[in-house]
């Protein structure tokens, strides 16, 4: 099934050529895009989609052959047979012949491309033999990855600045496809992924990988990779999970095995001092200062930088009666959410250390004056 | 043709036009009320035309530029749900109205009140829907497809559109029941059901799959309601629930959906294009069944909207493969219609114009929901703009571009005038142009791993969006042409005479054009 | 069907005002439906207006059609318009209900042991009917098939009887049979309701009792909207028929409710089988 060629999927020089001097002939393009675009499909990192690469080639040429063969015919009859041309117009309106032949012929076109599609589904749905399961999480909005018995958990946020966003810094070179922390996996093993999500439906998407797959509230779904080139693997959120949508990347970090487990010592040292520090006191400045970067990977994209919220879609938290009102009040909604809104549980998504600082910091930003400081072990006590 | 013998007793149908707005409010004719669709119909088309606009202007260029995240998944929605349910399928009805009992030589529909009504809901819905735009928390921003558990987060406008949408669909079934009860039992003596016209025909099989699938679409948002105010969890998981079966119902009624607002355009096209080649429809027999069985197949593919859910293989491959049998159907359509084209004798008026890029363009949205059908690629451009390239070229180029052609065919029926032709072709070679630049780099956005439904991008995908919004801005312009040449055809110009088009053998050019307001009193006899 | 070779004029009714009063009762209707979702307090007198417009159109509008039929304005051609009409409605009404089955058959069969499956998110649950899903602390109890729910099968049985036992009389001019027939019609109707009341009264669970709960209220909830709406139209039928309306040769408006009738009995039918028995 694999043709000989293997397309390039950048675009050829002189087409590109032509859209940019268009485009700055019409003085529109910012200055700081310069990032390759493509024609095509990602240039593939796993075997699988290698495959769906091929099998998308061969029918892209199927139908441009049929193409050819439906409108040469027809541009021809267009050119030639035109009343101006004083073409006389023939009556014949049957032929049962030909009306079998086009349509058998179809059926066996399509016989052809089954055959291949029908055995790459098979191989894509062979979730079994893996090396590694990795259960992900959609959340709104961003991606939780636990490494399944080994006891590493973490979320994984879009590190775009806001600023870039709204036009304030130029973009970077990655723009809205970098995170703080990628999923880290070895290279050259199968990895399956277990899949779900905490509100909405997401969908999880590496186009290099050929893996797109649902997270479905309350089920797990599977699929697998197996990349073999080191590399970082960018991709993003692709089913429409409400104001975030657009905010959520996916990437991924293939390394050689040894950094592998060497990354993996990294994350359980990292857990085993979390949790030493975890009766920890803090000072109000430090609880601020990490409650801030808190607040804005996982609360500023409703209640927004200023804490001023969207009115009518979503409350403004400075000046909030809960938010300088009592503390108890404060970290309950913060631990349980509001069911039948966006607002989620975040009791299950951060730590006690992160639920302190942002609460602290919210509690002392914008118009809100409280003064206190909510210390982890406050939250501790009131998870039930 | 109209050799039935007159009836003594007129009576029943002296009554003329009412004057004034109660000709419209009330009316019962068949007519005046196809007008009111089509007016309708093009309003609507504007309004969310106008929201595209204000999408390709947010898409211009990357970063947050105009509108918060909220807001632009508002237009997206309401874009999508207003142009399906407030233009593609209101206009086609109008044409159903205007057209099958002037094809059928009835004297109207078969139940004229019910045809009134079933227009005046949509001002109804129309009014409920856009309403939702000034309530707190402003329209619709879960998609078109209205997901659940997203769905399940939205604020009062959200039970607002399930209301509207409701009425939305009253009116498509009963508008539908009314048209399948004219076609079966209102046709003229000697109209044998193979010898309609093969607009009336796709109609027929159009209004069933609208009574079929309008009520499985009514109870999926009732579930929806009910999920939302009164208690019950049928997309709750932790309950017993699950979101993908409100996926399953959808799009038990969204695919037929999405035939019912192609099979009438197919029929715009197949009575154009015999027109303009002077020469009967080729494979009239074969279009017949190949309408029946698409519509047949179009109540088993459903699932290929969720290939990426994470459906059982064995439902991955049946999709699969049901789905590619459409493709055969839908290729002996386009057969057909180049056949019809082989060795005629073509002119290329505007209408023409508009249905020889139908079959063009239309054929290369078929391409792309070939290359979609395939599992293993569907799961690279799933919810990429792949499938909005896709969609557009079928819907737009296809359906909307049909429904154009269809008005300048019919129009000087319709209003006695001939339409300004050298303008109609402006208008036909701006939108065509247009739409391709719109349109086909979306190809390769979605390709390239562009995600639908986002409002920011990422770099590499900004040159084409670019070029997309330039595009749709001119295609947007281009339409306001369109209004200007029907408002101007429908105030005057040269008179029609009954036939303007030669090639033009429906029944509806036995009348004069304007057709009397009460046509076919006495049904003619066809031979 | 054959082309109609009478060439009778086909009715076309005047300009009428019925069709946009519904509208705008609809319209009505639904804005103050939105209103008391939206917990607003004027909701419920809005909707109450709208349902008064919407009683108001009913009036007129089905007024109007019984002075036509009663003025012989319809020739059996637009008697044939009314049976299509009525066929194609009832089969809308089959899909709304088929939704709702295929809703219960996909939860059952799909849904619950998929999330059996999802061990690793509801750790111990297995999939059984009842079901109020792996969050639930208890499963719902059923409602006893062999109760009330057979009896009100042999009910909506009778009652398929009798109606038919009216039209036979119709058929024949037995206007006093008819008259009886349809009497005992609506009376049957009336006890299944009453039944279905004291069945919701008594039932174990509520309608937010899981997937077993919705589905279950729903299925018949929607079927018993349906024989209520069945009932009054067949009361009105009765009194049509006391009003001397109906002869052997025109009685569309009988047979239409009829039909309606045995849909809603067969839906039942189906309910039974599939919701209280199975
Ligand atoms: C040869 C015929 C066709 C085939 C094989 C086909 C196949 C498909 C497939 C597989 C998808 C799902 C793509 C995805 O979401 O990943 C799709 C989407 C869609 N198709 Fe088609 N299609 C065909 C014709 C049509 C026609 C005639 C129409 C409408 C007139 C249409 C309208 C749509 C729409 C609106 C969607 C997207 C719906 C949404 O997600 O919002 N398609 N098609
Ligand atoms: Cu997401
Ligand atoms: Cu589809």
């Amino acid at each position: 099934m694999r043709l000989p060629n293997r397309p390039d999927q950048r675009v050829g020089p002189s087409l590109r050529a032509i859209l940019a001097v268009s485009a700055l002939l019409a003085g529109l393009l910012p200055a700081q895009v310069h990032a390759e675009f493509g024609l095509n499909l990602h240039a593939p990192a796993t075997g699988l989609a290698q495959n769906i690469y091929d099998l998308h080639t061969l029918i892209l040429w199927i139908c441009c052959a049929i193409f050819v063969v439906v409108f040469v015919p027809m541009f021809f009859a267009l050119i030639r047979h035109r009343k101006s041309k004083g073409h006389p117009a023939a009556k014949f309106h049957d032929n049962l012949a030909v009306e079998v032949v086009w349509t058998i012929i179809p059926v066996l076109i399509l016989l052809g491309m089954a055959w291949p599609a029908t055995s790459l589904v098979l191989s894509m749905k062979d979730t079994g033999k893996e090396d590694l399961t990795i259960k992900v999480t959609g959340h709104q909005w961003k991606w939780e990855y636990e490494y399944l018995g080994d006891d590493i958990r973490f979320m994984s946020n879009s590190s775009t600045p806001k600023e870039q966003i709204d036009g304030a810094q130029p973009k970077g070179e990655n723009y809205l496809l970098e995170v703080d922390r990628p999923l880290v996996v070895p290279a050259g093993k199968k990895i399956r992924l277990v899949m779900t999500a905490s509100d909405v439906i997401h969908a999880w998407w590496i186009p290099a990988f050929g893996v797109k797959q649902d997270a479905v509230p309350g089920f797990i779904r599977d699929t697998w990779f197996r990349a073999d080139t080191p590399g970082t693997y960018r991709g993003q959120c692709a089913e429409l999970c409400g104001v975030g949508h657009g905010f959520m990347p996916v990437v991924v970090e293939v390394v050689p095995e040894a950094r592998f487990t060497a990354w993996k010592e990294e994350q359980k040292a990292l857990l085993a001092a979390a949790t030493a520090n975890a009766g920890k006191t803090y000072e109000l400045a430090e609880l601020k200062a990490l409650g801030e970067k808190v607040y804005t990977a996982n609360c500023a994209a409703c209640h927004q930088a200023n804490g001023a919220g969207i009115p009518g879609a979503f409350p403004a938290l400075s000046g909030s009666a809960i938010v300088s009102g009592d503390r108890a009040g404060h970290i309950d909604i913060v631990l349980a959410g509001k069911p039948g809104t966006t607002m989620a549980a975040f009791g299950k998504q951060l730590s006690d250390l992160d639920l302190a600082a942002v609460i602290t910091y919210e509690r002392n930003s914008w118009d809100n004056k409280v003064g206190d400081v909510v210390q982890p072990s406050d939250i501790a006590a009131r998870r039930k | 043709m109209n050799t039935a013998t007159d009836v003594a007793d007129h009576h029943e149908h002296e009554h003329g036009a009412p004057s004034g707005i109660m000709r419209w409010l009330t009316s019962t004719n068949h007519k005046d009320i196809g007008t009111l669709y089509l007016w309708f119909s093009l309003f609507m088309f504007f309004f969310a035309g106008a929201l595209a606009m204000l999408i390709r202007a947010e898409l211009f260029q990357p970063g947050l530029q105009l509108f918060q995240p909220g807001v632009f998944n508002q237009l997206t929605t309401m874009h999508g749900l207003i142009m399906i349910f407030g233009a593609i399928m209101p206009s086609l009805v109008g044409f159903a109205n205007w057209q099958i009992p002037l094809m059928i030589g009835a004297s109207d529909m078969a139940f004229p009140r019910l045809n009134n009504w079933s227009f005046w809901l949509l001002p109804a819905a129309g009014v409920l829907l856009i309403a939702t735009f000034f309530v707190p928390g402003g329209a619709l921003a879960g998609g078109w497809t209205m997901y659940p558990p997203l769905f399940m987060q939205g604020g009062i406008a959200y039970d607002m559109s399930i209301l509207a949408v409701h009425i939305l669909g009253i009116s498509s079934i009963m508008g539908a029941i009314n048209i399948i009860t004219t076609i079966l039992n209102m046709r003229a003596p000697g109209m044998t059901m193979m010898k309609m016209p093969l607009f009336v025909w796709t109609w027929l099989i159009t209004a069933f799959l609208l009574v079929a699938v309008m009520p499985v679409l009514a109870c999926a948002i009732t579930m929806l309601l009910t999920d939302r105010n009164f208690g019950t969890h049928f997309f709750d998981a932790a309950a017993g629930g699950d979101a993908v079966m409100f996926q399953h119902i959808f799009w038990f009624f969204g695919h037929p959906e999405v035939y019912i607002m192609i099979l009438p355009a197919f029929g715009i096209v197949s009575t154009i294009i015999p027109a303009f080649a002077r020469k009967p429809l080729f494979g009239y027999v074969s279009m017949v069944y190949a309408v029946a069985s698409i519509a047949f197949l179009s109540f088993i593919v459903w699932a290929h909207h969720m290939f990426t859910t994470g459906m059982p293989v064995g439902g991955q491959l049946f999709f699969m493969y049901t789905t590619m049998l459409i493709a055969i159907p839908t290729g002996v359509k386009v057969f057909n219609w180049v056949a019809t084209l082989w060795r005629g004798s073509i002119t290329f008026e505007t209408p023409m114009l508009f249905a020889i890029a139908f079959v063009f363009l239309f054929a290369i949205g078929g391409f792309s929901g070939m290359v979609l059908a395939l599992v293993p690629v569907d799961i690279q451009l799933q919810d990429t703009y792949y499938v909005v390239a896709h969609f557009h070229y079928v819907l737009f180029s296809g359906s909307a571009m049909a429904i154009m052609g269809g008005v300048y065919y019919w129009l000087p029926k319709w209003t006695g005038h001939m339409y300004d032709e050298r303008l109609g072709k402006v208008h036909f070679w701006l939108t065509a142009v247009a739409f391709n630049i719109t349109f086909f780099p979306m190809h390769f956005l979605g390709l390239a791993g562009m995600p639908r439904r986002i409002p920011d991008y990422a770099l590499q995908f900004a040159e084409f969006n670019m070029i997309s919004s330039l595009g749709g801005f001119l295609l947007g312009a281009s339409q306001l042409l369109f209004l200007y040449i029907v408002i101007k055809c429908a105030r005057g110009g040269l008179p029609a005479g009954n036939r303007p088009w030669d090639g033009a053998d429906t029944l509806e050019w036995t009348q004069t054009s304007p057709p009397p307001y009460h046509s076919f009193v006495t049904p003619p006899l066809v031979k | 069907m054959q082309a109609h070779t009478d060439h009778d004029v086909y009715y076309v009714p005047p300009p009428s005002i019925w069709p946009l009063v519904g509208s705008v009762a609809l319209l009505t209707l639904a804005g103050g439906f939105s209103m008391l979702l939206g917990k607003m307090a004027a909701g419920p007198y809005v909707m109450a207006l709208g349902a008064g417009i919407l009683l108001v159109m009913l009036f007129g509008w089905f007024g109007a059609v019984i002075r036509e039929s009663l003025d012989g304005k319809y020739s059996s051609q637009v008697d044939v318009s009314f049976r299509w009409g009525m066929v194609w409605f009832i089969f809308s009404e089959l899909l709304f209900f088929a939704g709702f089955f295929g809703a219960l058959f996909y939860a059952r069969n799909i849904a619950l042991p998929m999330l059996a499956d999802s061990q690793l998110l509801w750790p111990g649950f297995s999939a059984t009917w009842p079901s109020a899903g792996p969050g639930a602390n208890a499963v719902p109890t059923p409602v006893d098939a062999w109760g009330i729910p057979a009896l009100n099968t042999l009910i909506l049985l009778s009652s398929g009887a009798t109606v038919t036992w009216a039209h036979w009389g119709l058929q024949k001019d037995r206007q006093f049979q008819l008259k009886l027939g349809l009497a005992l019609t609506v009376a049957l109707g009336i006890v299944f309701i009453a039944l279905q009341i004291h069945e919701y009264a008594e039932a174990a669970f509520t309608i937010r009792d899981g997937i077993y709960g919705a589905t279950f209220y729903m299925l018949t909830g929607f079927h018993g909207f349906h024989v209520m709406l069945g009932t009054l139209m067949l009361a009105v039928i009765l009194l049509r028929a006391l009003a001397g309306h109906f002869t052997p040769g025109r009685h569309f408006a009988f047979e239409a409710v009829a039909w309606y009738w045995h849909f809603v009995d067969v839906i039942w039918l189906l309910l039974f089988i599939f919701v209280y028995w199975l």
